[in-house]
């Protein structure tokens, strides 16, 4: 190792700084997700139709999101809003680009569910009264996130994975806060193998709470 | 005197620039496909056929697929420093998204090979070929037709991966991008052309990716 010594206790020193990091990172994870969500399910809709302005619409966000790079994006509502005179604090860039990645991936993912579900369910909710809206609520969606789940958790992860971008832009979410707390001794290695650590910690967090909702919901 | 800046807009000789970050960014992503697939594909083999291999690995790919590739390219660079393996950045993004890659793609390999059913390889055994035969004549042609549309999707994500390599000082299409916008304030004109240049790569492909998918039923 060419005569390197680890130091730990510093990076055990600054534990507070990297936990405060990881709760940004969670809170931006958990928000994205749930913004992700709420533009996906309209647009999985109206992807499944094949036409209209509705359609070409959702067509051309998820062919953005999914054919250029999370950062590009990141940088879209960083730089290229901030060139407009548009400033948003970084906080929001994240979120607002790990949101439009989210979408993007989460409509596909969607509208493969749909896809999945038999396609009398829906003349029998209407034919039940409900309104549109209604039997998507009631019906279309409960069964499609069901199938869709295993799928939707990655999604979800993978979005966690994106907020480390936050780095780029000057957020201290966690990655943002290891770089900012090693850059005082510069041991890079022990600060990011703790950060990495963490992750890892978040991501089986997530996977096993999102296992333990899925189970409460659809009980079975 | 006024001291005066060299001319700061973006020019044309800038172009020079943006080439030689479009031509780092495929040398990479060209670099780590290669190394990453061959190690996943074996990879994916041995913990198809062999336990032991499936039990120790698995934290390998537990790992890599819960970490950010920006926090793996930068423990990459800082481990590959420590130990006095050189210091050049292309090295550090080649091991880094190599690593993904392997990881990544023995999944899809080892999803290919449990796909081919039993009685095919059983039936080849039986027509006297050994197991290598059998691997090569049989399974792998059967798991390349499963395998080829994940691949695909995964080498889609590694180029769009290998955008994040300049944060260990490789100068790719993107970090080439931002120095000029950093020295010009061109920023949408700049910002649009790295855009436009992932897309045109990964647009048509998937597209085409897709399409194979719907042709190829197994």
């Amino acid at each position: 190792m060419n005569g390197y010594q680890f130091y730990w206790s510093i990076v055990w020193d600054s534990l507070p700084l990297l936990l405060a990091g990881a709760w940004v990172t969670i809170q931006i994870t958990v928000l994205a997700f749930v913004i992700g969500t709420l533009i996906a399910m309209p647009m999985a809709v109206a992807r499944q139709r094949g036409e209209g302005w509705a359609y070409r619409f959702s067509t051309g966000w998820v062919e953005l999101s999914r054919n250029t790079p999370a950062v590009f994006q990141l940088y879209i509502f960083y730089f290229g809003l901030g060139a407009l005179h548009i400033n948003i604090p970084s906080y929001a860039a994240v979120l607002l680009s790990v949101s439009f990645n989210n979408a993007g991936y989460m409509t596909e993912i969607f509208r493969g569910g749909l896809t999945a579900i038999p396609r009398q369910q829906m003349p029998a909710a209407r034919s039940l009264g409900m309104t549109g809206p209604q039997s998507f609520i009631h019906v279309i969606f409960p069964q499609m996130f069901k199938v869709i789940f295993p799928a939707y958790v990655t999604q979800g992860i993978w979005g966690m994975l994106n907020t480390s971008l936050g780095m780029l832009v000057g957020l201290q979410e966690l990655s943002g806060a290891t770089q900012y707390a090693q850059s005082a001794s510069f041991r890079t290695f022990e600060f990011f193998l703790a950060t990495a650590l963490i992750y890892y910690l978040i991501a089986k967090a997530l996977q096993f709470s999102s296992q333990l909702v899925f189970r409460l919901i659809y009980r079975s | 005197m006024q001291f005066q800046f060299a001319n700061q807009g973006l020019g044309w000789s800038d172009t020079y620039f943006l080439a030689q970050g479009v031509l780092n960014t495929i040398r990479l992503a060209v670099a780590a496909t290669i190394v990453g697939t061959l190690a996943g594909i074996v990879l994916g083999w041995l913990r198809t056929v062999s336990v032991t291999v499936r039990f120790i690995t698995a934290p390998f790919i537990d790992i890599v697929r819960s970490v950010p590739m920006i926090i793996q390219l930068i423990l990459a660079n800082s481990f590959l420093s420590l130990l006095g393996i050189g210091a050049s950045p292309f090295l550090f993004g080649t091991v880094a998204l190599s690593l993904w890659m392997s990881a990544v793609t023995a999944e899809v390999v080892r999803a290919g090979l449990l796909s081919v059913p039993l009685q095919y390889r059983k039936s080849a055994r039986s027509l006297g070929m050994n197991g290598l035969q059998e691997l090569v004549y049989i399974s792998m042609p059967l798991a390349f037709r499963t395998a080829l549309t994940p691949w695909i999707g995964l080498v889609l994500s590694l180029i769009k991966d290998s955008a994040l390599a300049g944060v260990v000082g490789y100068v790719e299409y993107m970090r080439s991008t931002q120095i000029l916008i950093t020295r010009t304030h061109e920023t949408w004109l700049l910002l649009m052309g790295a855009g436009l240049f992932y897309f045109i790569i990964c647009y048509p492909v998937s597209r085409y990716s897709r399409r194979l998918e719907r042709r190829i039923v197994v």
